[in-house]
């Protein structure tokens, strides 16, 4: 098993990971879709105002690709600290 | 043929598809009736995720909502999908390596007590309960109105498939045919969504259509159109919002927090062979999720155009049939004031009375009928919205089932049980539990609309705070654990039963909290239940030394176990 302060750094790690990305999140939805969208909204693209785009649809495109940005990053960690599950663990 | 005959053969078909597929997947373990033993390929478990998590609510009102809300419609488009990223990054992997059966064993052995366990149990049957009612009012409302066999008869068949496929196949059955069911739903969503935003605007893809120009030669965007038609109305224009914004945060905030508590959601994450296929599952589940939820607006903002287009100040005697078939089930009314026969549909803010009612439940139902869509658009989508409302039941029936059969006799009151009276306690306890809900379903209580606010603050306000502390704090402890949860679950509740059940007329922003609306306040239950618990295990001892080890243990990957120990 692994050493504490491995443990540690890998926890470290995975937080900085998991606080920079519900930052995205949060920035995206409650921040543009929320908080800023009347000033976000005097911008437009095609039929759409900025704001209530990101409402309705921006937001969710980025939740999508903030999971799976997040798998990858936790797959090369978990193989770099060598806490993966190996596959005879599985039936 | 007519679109009653089209929809029974999309009805009968799936029908037929969904009892195939329990058939071939019954379960033999409780392993396999708990978690399908663990072994679903991650996309797979995502669809039967996505199609568990999108309700009726989510088929049938969650569009006809958003077009009669405009921008304040986004919290639930927000609300809903938010919370997949919470529960990827914060909840699924850990709850994965911990293995076993549910939500409130992970609690109870967290925190090393009954007590957990069983308010756990309680807050998870709650939640569950409330919700299936919910599902029950879908599926009667598509078999009253397109299969005409009354809504008592519509529930009994649609609770009858449900029984069959759920205490048959357990979690085993119920994910490979919501499988089925998501390919059903979505197909049956994306069809007349698709004819429409080409018939609207001439571009395939509703979610650019609903940005584009109008296909009717006027060069008018068509959300431009729409703004201007609410406004002339006298509604808030669609693409402003007329919430407070704070109220808007908290609701958005509190459906996050909600959908990543519900305990049928996260219960699919121990599904999986692997710690980081509960991640991609996640993923997966929503993006397929992220399918219909970006399609919805769109179809929102066509349906709404498409209302105002056909029936505002047109003569009542010339509404076309949908509008006539509606009128019969008692979902649109027209009451002609001023008694010039011609239908005045205006806003708050229009000289004009109105006089047309519409309930937002059938917009999505009849929208490819307003589109003028051919019949067996129709019948598929009537198939969808049922495939919807079991598949969401079915998921619920599982949890409800395993809470009392595992979380109640075997690990808190008869734990000598052995693994064949269990499963025979599962089966008996999804049987009761359909018979209540179908009972629900033909005599809805009058506050189910008002109750599903209920489930997603509670789970907000009690679950969510406590497996998160217990995740990413070792010293978290039973004393404020428990305390949080019961005080997240006072609060919330109290506050939605004052003002949803025991006084209703003062419902209204100036008697709120903070202008917070019982819909959003279970992320102020969810703050305090985080302020108590981590108050309170300040003065209280530390966890026992196999807890906080067992603690760093759920953080890494290696070492998650095969499904269980459990065994036939």
């Amino acid at each position: 098993m692994l050493e504490s302060h491995a443990r540690r750094d890998y926890w470290k790690k995975n937080l900085t990971y998991v606080a920079i990305l519900l930052a995205i999140w949060f920035t995206v939805s409650y921040g543009f879709g929320i908080l800023l969208v009347e000033p976000l909204n005097r911008i437009r693209i095609g039929g759409f105002q900025l704001g209530f785009w990101f409402a309705q649809q921006g937001s969710i495109y980025v939740f999508v690709l903030l999971i799976f940005v997040y798998v990858r990053l936790m797959r090369r960690l978990d193989r770099q600290f060598e806490v993966d599950e190996r596959d005879e663990e599985t039936t | 043929m007519n679109v009653q005959a089209w929809t029974f053969v999309m009805v009968a078909l799936s029908f037929a598809l969904y009892l195939a597929v329990a058939v071939f997947s019954r379960a033999r373990s409780t392993g396999d009736f708990y978690v399908a033993a663990a072994r679903v390929h991650p996309v797979v478990n995502g669809m039967a995720t996505a199609a568990d998590w999108m309700s009726a609510a989510s088929f049938i009102s969650m569009a006809g909502l958003i077009a009669f809300l405009g921008y304040d419609g986004s919290v639930y488009l927000m609300g809903w999908t938010g919370g997949y990223v919470l529960l990827a990054l914060l909840l699924a992997p850990y709850l994965r390596k911990f293995g076993k059966y549910t939500v409130p064993e992970f609690v109870g052995d967290r925190y090393y007590s009954h007590t957990a366990r069983v308010v756990a149990v309680v807050c998870a049957l709650f939640v569950s309960f409330t919700y299936v009612a919910g599902q029950m009012r879908g599926v009667g409302i598509v078999f009253s109105r397109f299969l005409n066999v009354g809504i008592n008869e519509g529930v009994l068949i649609g609770m009858g498939i449900v029984f069959f496929y759920a205490v048959l196949g357990g979690m085993k059955g119920i994910t490979y045919t919501q499988v089925a069911q998501y390919c059903v739903l979505i197909f049956a969503y994306l069809v007349p969504a698709i004819f429409i935003s080409i018939l609207m605007t001439g571009v395939a893809i509703p979610q650019l259509g609903f940005g584009a120009e109008l296909a009717d030669g006027s060069g008018q965007f068509l959300l431009d159109r729409l703004d201007g038609l609410t406004a002339e109305l006298g509604f808030s224009a669609y693409t402003d919002g007329s919430k407070r914004t704070l109220d808007v945060l908290f609701i958005t905030a509190a459906l996050m927090v909600g959908t990543a508590g519900l305990p049928h959601v996260i219960v699919r994450f121990y599904t999986v062979p692997k710690v980081r296929q509960a991640r991609s599952s996640a993923g997966w589940a929503l993006l397929f999720i992220a399918i219909l939820y970006t399609t919805a607006p769109a179809v929102a903002a066509f349906a709404r155009t498409n209302l105002l287009d056909t029936v505002s100040e047109r003569p009542y005697a010339e509404v076309p049939a949908w509008f006539t078939n509606w009128e019969a089930t008692g979902l649109i009314r027209f009451e002609d004031h001023n008694g010039d026969g011609i239908i005045q549909y205006t806003g708050p803010a229009a000289e004009a009375r109105n006089e047309l009612t519409i309930d937002s439940d059938i917009m999505v139902l009849a929208n490819p009928e307003i589109a003028r869509l051919p019949a067996w658009v129709v019948g598929l989508v009537a198939a969808g919205g049922l495939a919807a409302a079991l598949s969401t039941a079915a998921g619920l029936l599982l949890v409800i089932s395993t809470s009392v059969s595992h979380d109640l006799l075997k690990r808190t009151f008869v734990p000598k049980i052995t693994e064949r009276q269990e499963l025979i306690a599962a089966r008996i306890a999804a049987g009761v539990a359909v018979i209540l809900a179908g009972h629900f379903g033909i005599h809805p209580p009058g506050f189910v609309a008002q109750v599903v606010a209920f489930a997603f603050g509670l789970a907000a306000a009690s679950f969510f705070p406590a497996i998160l502390l217990g995740i990413f704090t070792k010293g978290m402890n039973t004393w404020g654990a428990v305390s949080g949860m019961v005080t997240g679950i006072a609060f919330t509740g109290g506050y939605i039963v004052w003002f949803k059940l025991l006084h209703p007329e003062l419902n209204t922003a100036d008697h709120w909290l903070w202008g917070i609306s019982p819909e959003g306040i279970g992320t102020v239950g969810m703050l305090l239940n985080f302020g108590v618990a981590l108050t309170v295990a300040r003065f209280t001892p530390a966890p026992p030394a196999d807890v906080q080890q067992f603690v760093e243990d759920i953080r890494v990957p290696r070492g998650a176990g095969p499904g269980h120990e459990v065994s036939a």
